[in-house]
């Protein structure tokens, strides 16, 4: 763990990036505290700028505070990458070990499987899922997920397809041992670094892609987001540019800082990449 | 041909969402309608084929998509296909336009990083990519109306021509090419970022192969290194991704033609969306995946003629 | 000497801070005068290639560089020459070829493109007279049907051929010095015995002075002049081939000597009347099926095993030796159930072992146990060293305690202390990886031993003690072994008996001795006639 850190540390800007992340996290988690309650509470102070009437980052069109909103969505993205993220990992791990170590028919059937996906134009897919299931934290949840577990799979099937053929595992195999203990104990350990690697980054586009559904009207009405502060902004762009402005702001520290973690994970985790430079 | 069995899975795919879908198209039109007996409805639906068993249906719909009848669009009293090809065109455009700039541009810095590497200009082009890479589109798309098309007048904010000014000829081609510039920077920004940091970190790669090493011990100049060798063996991984990137464009272009009202198939997604058109919104799916199918193949063909160890089937 | 090529004097090359030593290379002294082989021997990590690279200015900068000392190249100092003249002396006045050939040419390159990059850059030919020059190099490497291979890729030449178009592109200038590190390492013992006869022609036609270097004292002792040998950056003792092989003065060259294992077959044990294992006409053939989704004409069949048939008796050890693609490796897998074989019988204890499913097998996996080739990849780097030896017994139902008494008993059989229980395997040598995958094999309380291969990864000083240890293992607990090789040295001081594979195929099987003193079929002669150093005995 110590090595670890010290690893990750040599990489300033990915410390930058954590940095970041836990001020996000840390807004995020008082919300609730510094701007209690409804954030869609409207008040009489419509399109004031940053700074007046006691909004720190302005007021839009029916008077909601945008500070409020970006706080409130902070929670909304976070929560919606983490979720969407864990299942696409455990989706993608399943098939993708499933397919890896087996190999044959097993492999042709699930590779198939992830090769449709990944054809699939996945912002438009994801678009149609949520429309079909109607938008609500849930259907977003799913949507990402659908859309993003093939590139788990299909890493974790080649680093299982590598492993598999290595004499550790092989040796495992003269010992008796279980597919199922192989599997689990001997070859995902291995692996695990590029997922996490993979899964931090998959978290930044997670969010991407739930502003993206948000902007569209396709996020949960009942809870505040960026995308959805955003897209309302769009018709007041002529007179009130902070209402657009800020919360992508928000979108792009936040994703620019997980993105950063990513990467100083990948170099402390990854010791071959890290040789090169 | 490897595409022939993921087309016709994504069409099976289709299918079973429509039916996932609340309510059949029946209940769409008895909406439209207002009112509608149940007897009445009981009859569209026979009409429609809609009372027959699944696997049926199925087969309808398949035969449905092989003649390209990809169903009505009830809200535009159109045949989905029609719509679909009218809007077709502005998308390529839009779509050509954004991978040349996107690719092309992505390689150069790519390149130019990697043979400056850790100079102030690499630091410079990686922090660019980053923080684009990290932008959400729709949000740089409306910062360009803001700077470009609100505070300074040069470009139009939104459309695809000055449909009002009757332009013919070049001057046509001069009003679209100037309405193209900011949906296709907006869309290719985020592209432009990954593929440079992918030209560099494949160059950086490939610089680090014996076959350099073995180049270098023949006397060649790093120049002829970097741009003879290096550099074809470090475009075939980004060859690559860019097919497999012109999903994930695709669907960026729903985004970017929503935001500049281009008059796409972006656009028309948009618009169905809000109009709860489902069919059309199918037609449009499975159309861009098929694209998405037609250039993977074309992707595969550059790269049998970059990589010689590829045969040619 | 006052005619000499090259003359390295008191050469220092750093490595980067953190590193395990400062200096890779210190205080260097090396002589070269044309038409002359000086080899350079060592262990892994003695510096010898940072030596080459050197010479040539290829150092990785800026971590590794030359920090003293002068390279004198017919009058000029390399260390001081501008990046300029540099260019211009390699590939035209010093050129280098390179262990790999895999990866040493661009792939995406015909071997004429690269062969003709060298004459635009060095000389002023027209296309034609480039192009002519190339088909000629190749022909002169004695590569089949010049015109054709000029406009092929790399992946379309095997490795051998890859290495004579190395050599040609290298010494298509007539470099006054070529520098070859380790050009036969990658390559088949017959092969290399080829490339080693290519090299010394092409050098006595052009009196290049060549500086070779190599692990290997047979390959010495067949192509040097003069050795120089050394031992973590340090030249310990240089002199004409005769002294350093015969009459080696400091102590590190007499170890590596001594350890080089004799062409002399040890002498025979009694053989015991008890056959513990025998395999009857087991195949095994790759490739072939078409996969259920793809369509289109099936894969190349290729017969990996063919109709093999041996029989192993109590307490012997028989090697299995051929080349790389013989298929002894694959033989090794169906042999323990790694892999199924397509049809034959693989008899253990009267019970024909291809018949058993999965769970049939699992309790005769105790009886026999397999130790791996790469000791670095036949450990899970994730799991501690006790666990490692431990789960066997476990897995076949042995308690903790049992299982643990057991693992502390092995690692001091193996020569480990008992502290390793506890570490992971990166914390040991590839020496000390290899005892404890020998350790995981005899947990079992096998009865027979296969051996794919354990030695070929190691340093030859390493090499000695491992074998000295399975042969001690083998005597105290009676096993009897299947050790694979393609080493026939090793070979001949392992192996009571040798069955020789080709192709999938046996083409012979005897005594050790007997296949060493008159081998009945052409290959087993031809390879017997490969294996470097024949008249240097030592």
């Amino acid at each position: 763990m110590n090595d670890f850190w010290k690893l990750f540390s040599r990489n300033r800007s990915a410390v930058l990036g954590l940095l970041i992340l836990c001020l996000v996290i840390f807004v995020a988690s008082i919300a609730s505290l510094i701007y209690p309650g409804d954030p869609f509470l409207y008040s009489k102070y419509p399109l004031s700028k940053p700074g007046e009437n006691g909004f720190l980052l302005g007021s839009d069109s029916i008077g909601r505070d945008v500070a409020s909103g970006i706080a409130h969505g902070a929670k909304t993205s976070l929560l919606i990458g983490l979720i969407a993220t864990f299942a696409a990992v455990l989706i993608g791990v399943i098939f993708g070990a499933l397919a890896g170590y087996y190999g044959g028919l097993v492999d042709d059937v699930l590779m198939r499987v992830t090769e449709v996906f990944q054809t699939i134009p996945s912002f438009i897919f994801a678009i149609l899922l949520v429309a079909i299931i109607k938008p609500s934290i849930e259907s977003v949840v799913i949507a990402i997920t659908v859309v993003s577990w093939p590139a788990v799979a299909r890493l974790v099937r080649g680093e299982f397809l590598a492993l598999k053929n290595r004499e550790f595992v092989q040796a495992c195999h003269t010992l008796g041992m279980s597919d199922y203990r192989i599997m689990l104990k001997e070859i995902l350990p291995n692996c695990l670094s590029p997922i996490i690697v993979i899964g931090s980054l998959m978290v930044a586009t997670a969010i991407l892609i739930e502003s993206g559904l948000a902007f569209l009207g396709l996020g949960d009405p009942n809870v505040m987001s960026w995308g959805f502060q955003i897209s309302d902004g769009r018709s007041m762009l002529r007179v009130a540019w902070w209402i657009c402005t800020f919360p992508g702001i928000a979108i792009l520290i936040t994703v620019l800082a997980i993105n950063l973690v990513g990467e100083g994970l990948n170099d402390a985790l990854n010791p071959r990449l890290r040789e090169r430079n | 041909m490897q595409g022939i069995p993921i087309i016709l899975a994504i069409v099976v795919m289709n299918f079973f969402l429509l039916n996932l879908a609340e309510g059949d198209a029946v209940d769409v039109l008895a909406g439209e309608a207002g009112s509608a007996t149940p007897e009445y409805m009981e009859k569209m639906r026979a009409k429609f084929g809609l009372d027959q068993p699944l696997p049926v249906q199925l087969a309808v719909y398949l035969k449905n998509v092989v003649q390209l009848d990809l169903g009505y669009s009830f809200r535009h009293e159109m045949p989905v296909h029609e719509l679909i090809f009218d809007r077709f065109w502005a998308t390529l455009l839009l779509m050509t336009s954004t991978i040349i700039l996107a690719v092309g541009f992505g390689i150069l810095l790519g390149l130019f990083a990697a043979v400056n590497l850790n100079t102030w200009k690499d630091a410079l082009i990686s922090v660019f990519a980053l923080i684009t890479y990290a932008t959400p589109l729709f949000w740089v798309g409306l910062m360009m109306i803001i700077v470009f098309s609100i505070k300074n007048d040069w470009f139009p904010t939104s459309g695809m021509e000055n449909s009002a000014a009757f332009y013919e000829g070049f001057d046509r081609v001069k009003d679209i090419a100037h309405h193209l510039v900011l949906p296709t920077i907006t869309l290719s920004l985020f592209y432009l970022a990954l593929y440079t940091r992918m030209m560099r970190a494949s160059m950086l790669e490939q610089y680090g192969q014996d076959y350099v090493v073995t180049a270098r011990a023949k006397g060649l100049s790093e120049r002829r290194i970097t741009f003879v060798h290096v550099l074809r063996n470090a475009l075939l991984p980004v060859v690559t991704m860019a097919g497999v990137q012109v999903g994930a464009l695709i669907g960026g272009s729903v985004i970017v033609e929503s935001v500049f009202a281009w008059p796409g198939l972006g656009m028309l997604a948009f618009e169905s969306l809000f109009a709860r058109d489902l069919n059309l919104l199918l037609g449009i799916f499975l159309l861009s995946s098929v694209l998405v199918v037609a250039v993977n193949l074309v992707v595969d063909v550059i790269y049998c003629f970059l990589d010689p160890r590829i045969e040619v089937n | 000497m006052t005619n000499s090529l090259l003359k390295i004097s008191n050469v220092d090359i750093s490595l980067p801070e953190g590193s395990e030593r400062l200096l890779a290379v210190e205080n260097l002294c090396i002589d070269l005068v044309p038409g002359e082989t000086l080899c350079i021997v060592g262990e892994s990590g003695s510096g010898k290639s940072l030596t080459a690279r050197a010479l040539m200015g290829l150092l990785p900068a800026p971590h590794v560089k030359v920090t003293q000392g002068q390279i004198d190249f017919c009058g000029e100092d390399l260390t001081k020459v501008t990046e300029r003249r540099l260019r211009e002396i390699r590939g035209s006045e010093i050129s280098m070829i390179f262990q790999e050939p895999m990866t040493a040419l661009n792939p995406v390159m015909t071997i004429g493109g690269q062969i003709d990059e060298i004459f635009r850059y060095h000389v002023s030919m027209s296309a034609a007279e480039r192009r002519e020059r190339a088909i000629q190099l190749l022909d002169d490497v004695q590569l089949p049907d010049p015109a054709q291979i000029v406009n092929s890729y790399p992946h379309e030449l095997s490795g051998g051929q890859r290495q004579r178009a190395m050599i040609a592109m290298a010494l298509a200038l007539e470099p006054k010095i070529l520098i070859a590190d380790e050009p036969t390492t990658a390559l088949d013992v017959t092969t290399q015995a080829q490339i080693l006869k290519l090299i010394s022609d092409m050098q006595a036609v052009h009196q290049t002075g060549v500086l070779f270097i190599t692990h290997d004292f047979g390959v010495v002792a067949d192509i040097a002049d003069r050795v120089a040998v050394m031992q973590y950056g340090h030249v310990v003792e240089t002199g004409t081939v005769d002294k350093v092989l015969n009459n080696p003065e400091h102590p590190y060259t007499q170890a590596l000597i001594s350890s080089v294992p004799s062409l002399v077959p040890r002498s025979a044990r009694a053989r015991s009347e008890e056959t513990v294992l025998e395999v009857k006409n087991v195949n095994k053939t790759f490739g072939g099926g078409s996969s259920f989704f793809k369509f289109g004409k099936p894969s190349r069949v290729v017969d990996a095993v063919k109709d093999v048939t041996i029989e192993l008796r109590r307490g012997e050890t028989l090697g299995v030796v051929g080349e790389s693609g013989s298929g002894k490796s694959t033989l090794a897998r169906c042999i323990i159930r790694l892999m199924d074989s397509d049809s034959g019988q693989i008899i253990l204890n009267e019970v024909n072992i291809c018949d058993l499913n999965r769970a049939e097998m699992r309790p005769w996996r105790a009886k026999i146990q397999m130790v791996f080739q790469d000791p670095f990849a036949s450990l899970n780097p994730r799991v501690k060293i006790g666990q490692i030896i431990r789960q066997g017994p476990i897995i076949q139902g042995a308690t903790q305690e049992e299982a643990e008494a057991r693992t502390l008993e092995l690692l001091e059989i193996v020569g480990l202390d008992e502290r390793a229980f506890n570490r992971y395997p990166h914390e040991f040598s590839g020496g000390q990886r290899q005892r404890i995958g020998i350790a995981r094999a005899l947990a079992l309380n096998p009865e027979i031993l296969v051996a794919d291969e354990p030695v070929s990864a190691l340093d030859v000083s390493i090499q000695t003690q491992i074998l000295s240890l399975l042969d001690e293992i083998r005597t105290k607990m009676n096993l009897s072994m299947v050790f694979i090789t393609h080493d026939l040295r090793v070979a001949a001081q392992v192996c009571d008996r040798l069955a020789v594979m080709r192709y999938g195929e046996i083409v012979e099987t005897g005594a050790t001795a007997d296949i060493f003193d008159a081998p009945q079929h052409s290959y087993t002669r031809d390879l017997l006639a490969a294996v470097p150093g024949q008249n240097w005995e030592r």
